[in-house]
């Protein structure tokens, strides 16, 4: 398992990162954890001509209260995500889900950066960014700019990013009533076969805001707003829950491959969604 | 139980292996080394237009690029097959080469087309990727009951429908007539899917060449060193034996996949010679998956025939048994000799007939792999009498005991003869059931099953038992059906002249803990210390030509060999001892390391009879200085281990999804010599089968391309996919080995891979589903339950 010869950069801050990308053009690729492009290399699927190592910047690396919510370095592991006290108190959904990424090694190398440039639709962020309402923060050539997590994920390993951008930054406001993620990992990869995180509030008896979401199912991470529609103002009771789940998967570019079907993924889509809802609708 | 024997002697071979000072061969580096890389076919059949080396041997640091025509040149025909099986009407079995490199063309994904030989293995990667292939294309085949149908894609052109052989075994028209006037016929369709072996350690072979001495060394990666030789030496480059070496030094597992010779191994020799440099080769995690042997993928369809009392009449049994695109050393004895010879199980069966078509396919080769045909005999076996009982109505643990053979201790009367050639040692298969049931409290876990049904738990209950044909194997015997090896064992025990002991074994470990139990057997019958015993294996130039580790043989066999080699050191020793004391050889006794005259305090140790044998001043006359005794030791019998295996499972009846809940194992592997060890093997074949019901199977898709062939896609069973696996024995000593020991590698990957999917069916057992193809992944159980009659 022997990569294609590269050159190496390193970068000591997000400025040189950017005149590195707009330098090297097409041929360059940045490396953060390395746990999705260091496999594809090894394996020649992927043989860049230059890696730029943005992953020891130190401005990129930190968790903090900031404005009413949390602010994420890109550079900060998923393990400092899961562990955090600020991540699990402003929004336990986040360090949860981050707890369900890989193995402990993945956790302790891997970035949440990296994982939501790579745009794996079986990774397990895009649903809890979606859920959380996040938002992403971007630095290019053109200056910064922050973009909804709803507008992010455009497709399989796409991204709204632009040329010679790079993530810095993930803004999560802070999280009131209850939530929860549950995965159905693919069992070689523990990949999400399915991976579903809700974040809702309780109005009454019933249901207040609900947001839902999924990755694992479709080629880009979504929000299921058709479970939502029929749960908002409704009772959190199981029946009621499971007839709002039928809509888990409406729309769903659904994924097919030799572990799930598209039908299967569909039917778990439904019942992941239930048990999400129910649980978080405890929490709350 | 001895002093050592019988004791959980902590390994004395797991400080090197858990502080990372094992040596495997791609550690060792030698002088001058070049680095192999193959290139390998992305097809998986395809005619070979031309072969395009000139780039790649232009690339800086490349030394030699050769191909399939290189090798034609040389006149190497290519590795042979080691068992012949023959056509049941008489004819010979197809056996096409198998070249080190081909160059006509290429039948399956990872055919090795060329080799670049650089100055580091980086180079030869790179190089790898600038040899120009022009392949045609070509429609495939890759299972192995289609390949037989006439207009299948031909694998080899001269091998009509693609069968290599087709053999049976057993009274066909008495099994006929049997199954005809059976009250009762349980028929079951299936597949025993194809397996990837993933041993840790990848494949590696380093060949040298010392143009002086005109000698050979290899270091390989291989459970079976001395026969790697000779098969490479006598059948493929034509080299004198005597000139070569060959050394397999640690090796991290091979469950089979590193008893054959490959192709890369002679491959590496021949280029050695060629450069006149050591060249070596290791395999990458992605070339494992595609060019190891692997193991089962069985086409079957089975027949059991009862009575209206639930008595087993007949069995038959057709199988299409998949060899892959090349025959591998051992291919060919798995699906009949290791499988059909084990239809009897452990029931009274009295009439059996089982057909094995063997086929080529474009897939990788099929070899043994820890069981080897006897897990495929007792899928097969296991999975009819829990169908049996569901269709009559009848529990399956009665079933059971109601057709076991009686028992037998193979002593006061002669062994089992079974209708498909074999004859069993002894056993007691209704003690391994009785105790497995008691274990799991069988009775209680029923109710317990009903009530939980009743809240719409599907909780399940799965029997499987086993017997299996261990310690391989009487020469003649396996002679006489084809085998063209013997497989006695060799031991060599050196007494030192301070009394220390080294050991040379023909057996190789690789995993199994050999230098502590055959250190706990050979301390135990000197009464020395363990620490005073050193087992030396897997090198030729020291060790006496021996058959290597597979088949559960390793004490059976070999430490049956290494016990002849001590009973003459004692014989020698109480000839030296009686000179010394003055005194009659009859009126001595020999414990814990000195030889008395019976009745007296007149004694002498151990270590001073050897010193006498190697200082011989004062000398019995007549006899020979030294004390340094080689042995062969060619089994009597095969050994019969055996066993009742019970897995508990809960469905989650929204996915599928399987939860082992508990899992029991109650082995009868004959006398044990280290509890802990046998424990470990029970441990690890049993997550190893529970692997093949839940988790694992390659996956070809309509083009031959090994669709899961990475970690990422093939699925490893993982220790928190496991619950505590609860072992137990129970002893039924071998009657015709000196250890009285039958063998344990194997065990838990037989008995336990029916135990889960018997269980799984058990836990569906209202939704009228007989068959789910394994592995059994969530979705197929789920679909099975959405499809079944609810």
């Amino acid at each position: 398992m022997i990569p294609a010869n590269f050159d190496y950069h390193k970068a000591a801050s997000v400025d040189e990162a950017i005149e590195l990308l707009k330098k090297h053009g097409d041929d360059a690729t940045l490396l953060a954890g390395g746990h999705s492009l260091l496999p594809a290399m090894k394996l020649r699927l992927s043989a860049p001509g230059k890696l730029i190592d943005i992953g020891s910047i130190s401005e990129l690396s930190y968790v903090r209260e900031e404005g009413g919510g949390i602010a994420i370095g890109a550079a900060s592991t998923h393990a400092m995500i899961e562990h955090s006290a600020v991540v699990q108190s402003n929004c336990p959904l986040l360090a949860e889900n981050a707890g369900h990424i890989g193995d402990i090694q993945v956790r302790n190398r891997g970035t949440i950066g990296g994982s939501l440039a790579h745009a794996d639709p079986a990774s397990d962020y895009p649903a809890a960014l979606l859920a959380a309402n996040a938002e992403i923060v971007v630095a290019g050539p053109g200056g910064t700019r922050s973009i909804d997590a709803g507008d992010f994920f455009q497709g399989l390993y796409e991204t709204a990013l632009g040329e010679n951008e790079l993530i810095t930054e993930v803004r999560v406001p802070k999280s009131s009533g209850g939530s929860a993620y549950m995965k159905f990992a693919q069992p070689a990869s523990r990949f999400a076969i399915v991976g579903c995180a809700v974040s809702l509030t309780r109005d009454g008896g019933n249901c207040g805001d609900i947001r839902v979401a999924f990755n694992g199912v479709s080629s880009a991470a979504y929000r299921a707003t058709g479970v939502e529609d029929a749960l908002r103002g409704q009772a959190l009771d199981e029946a009621t829950i499971a007839a709002a789940c039928a809509h888990a998967a409406d729309g769903a570019d659904l994924m097919d491959d030799h572990y799930a079907s598209a039908s299967y993924r569909a039917h778990l889509a439904t019942v992941f969604a239930k048990r999400a809802i129910m649980e978080a609708a405890k929490r709350a | 139980m001895g002093k050592f024997i019988g004791q959980a002697v902590k390994r004395v071979e797991d400080k090197r292996f858990l502080t990372g000072k094992g040596r495997y061969t791609d550690d060792i580096v030698l002088p001058n080394m070049t680095y192999a890389k193959i290139v390998r076919s992305p097809y998986a059949h395809a005619k070979i237009n031309s072969v395009d080396i000139s780039a790649a041997k232009m690339y800086p640091g490349v030394v030699e690029v050769f191909t399939g025509k290189d090798i034609a040149d040389s006149g190497i025909a290519g590795v042979p097959c080691g068992w012949q099986v023959d056509f049941k009407n008489g004819d010979t079995m197809k056996e096409p080469p198998h070249p080190l490199l081909v160059a006509d063309k290429v039948r399956h994904v990872g055919d090795a087309v060329a080799v670049v030989i650089a100055e580091t293995k980086e180079i030869a990667r790179d190089a790898a990727d600038m040899v120009e292939v022009d392949y045609e294309e070509l429609p495939a085949v890759t299972d192995a009951a289609e390949a037989a149908k006439t207009g299948a894609p031909l694998v080899h052109d001269d091998v009509p429908n693609n069968t290599c052989y087709d053999w049976g075994l057993g009274d066909e028209a008495a099994t006929n007539a049997a199954i005809d006037k059976a009250d009762h016929v349980t028929t079951l369709e299936f597949v025993n899917q194809r397996l990837v072996p993933n041993a840790i350690e990848p494949r590696a072979a380093i060949g040298d060449y010392d143009p002086i001495r005109e000698n050979y060394t290899l270091y390989t990666s291989s459970q079976n060193p001395h026969l790697i030789r000779l098969l490479m030496c006598a059948f493929v480059l034509g080299i004198p034996e005597h000139k070569v070496r060959v050394v397999s030094p640690d090796v991290g597992g091979g469950f089979g996949s590193k008893i054959f010779h490959y192709t890369e191994e002679a491959l590496v020799i021949w280029a050695s010679n060629k450069i006149g440099r050591p060249v070596k080769w290791t395999a990458e995690r992605s070339e494992s998956f595609i060019t190891d042997a692997h193991g089962r993928d069985h086409v079957t369809k089975a027949e059991m025939g009862f009575d209206k009392d639930g008595n087993v009449m007949a069995l038959r049994v057709k199988t299409f048994a998949n060899m892959g695109a090349y025959l591998s050393t051992f291919s060919t004895c798995v699906p009949t000799y290791l499988h059909g010879t084990l239809l009897q199980g452990l029931y009274t069966t009295p009439a059996i007939y089982v057909d094995v078509t063997a086929t080529f396919t474009n897939t990788t080769a099929v070899d043994a792999y820890r069981g080897a045909g006897r897990p495929e005999a007792t899928y097969l076996l296991e999975r009819l009498f829990d169908n049996a009982a569901r269709e009559m109505n009848m529990d399956p643990a009665e079933l059971r005991l109601k057709n076991f053979i009686p028992p037998f201790d193979g002593v006061s009367e002669p062994g089992y003869q079974t209708q498909v050639a074999l004859q069993y040692d002894s056993g007691n298969y209704q003690g391994v059931l009785k105790r497995a049931l008691e274990m799991l409290d069988y009775d209680g876990l029923r109710k317990e099953q009903a009530e939980a049904r009743k809240n719409g738990r599907l909780i399940g209950i799965g029997i499987s038992t086993y017997i299996e044909a261990c310690g391989i194997a009487p020469s003649a015997v396996v002679g006489s059906l084809g085998a063209r090896a013997g497989l006695y064992e060799s031991a060599q025990v050196r007494i030192q002249p301070t009394g220390k002991v080294s050991v040379y074994t023909g057996s190789h470990s690789h995993g199994q803990g050999h230098e502590t139990t055959f250190a706990q057997v050979v301390a135990d019958r000197l009464g020395v210390a363990l620490e005073d015993v050193e087992v030396i294996h897997g090198d030729s130039e020291s060790v006496a030509f021996g058959m290597g580790t597979y088949g559960s043989r390793s004490l059976a066999v070999g430490g049956s060999a290494i016990v002849k080699s001590i009973d003459k050191v004692l014989e020698k020793g109480a000839r030296i001892a009686a000179h010394k004391l003055e005194a009659s050889v009859d009126d001595l006794e020999y414990e814990g390391g000195h030889w008395t005259v019976k009745g007296t305090d007149k004694s002498i140790a151990f270590g001073d009879v050897a010193l006498t044998a190697y200082v011989p001043h004062d000398y019995p006359e007549g006899e020979e200085p030294g004390m340094d005794f080689a042995s062969f030791y060619d089994p009597a019998n095969f050994t019969y281990p055996f066993g009742a295996h019970i897995a508990v499972v809960e469905v989650d009846p929204e996915t599928g999804k399987v939860d082992l809940k508990r899992f029991v194992a109650v082995d009868d592997v004959g006398n044990v010599i280290n509890p802990m060890i046998v424990d470990g093997q029970i441990h690890g074949g049993v997550v190893q089968g529970v692997g093949q019901a839940l988790f694992e199977g390659a996956i070809y898709d309509d083009n031959g391309q090994l669709v899961n062939g990475s970690y990422m896609d093939y699925c490893m069973p993982r220790a928190d996919d496991f619950p505590m696996i609860e072992t137990d024995r129970t002893v039924t000593p071998c009657p015709h080995n000196p250890l009285g020991v039958k063998g344990a590698g194997e065990a838990g990957a037989i008995g336990s891979t029916p135990a889960v999917v018997n269980a799984v069916l058990d836990a569906l057992s209202d939704y009228n589903v007989n068959d789910i193809r394994m592995p059994l992944t969530p979705e197929r159980v789920w679909a099975a339950m959405q499809n079944g009659n609810h």
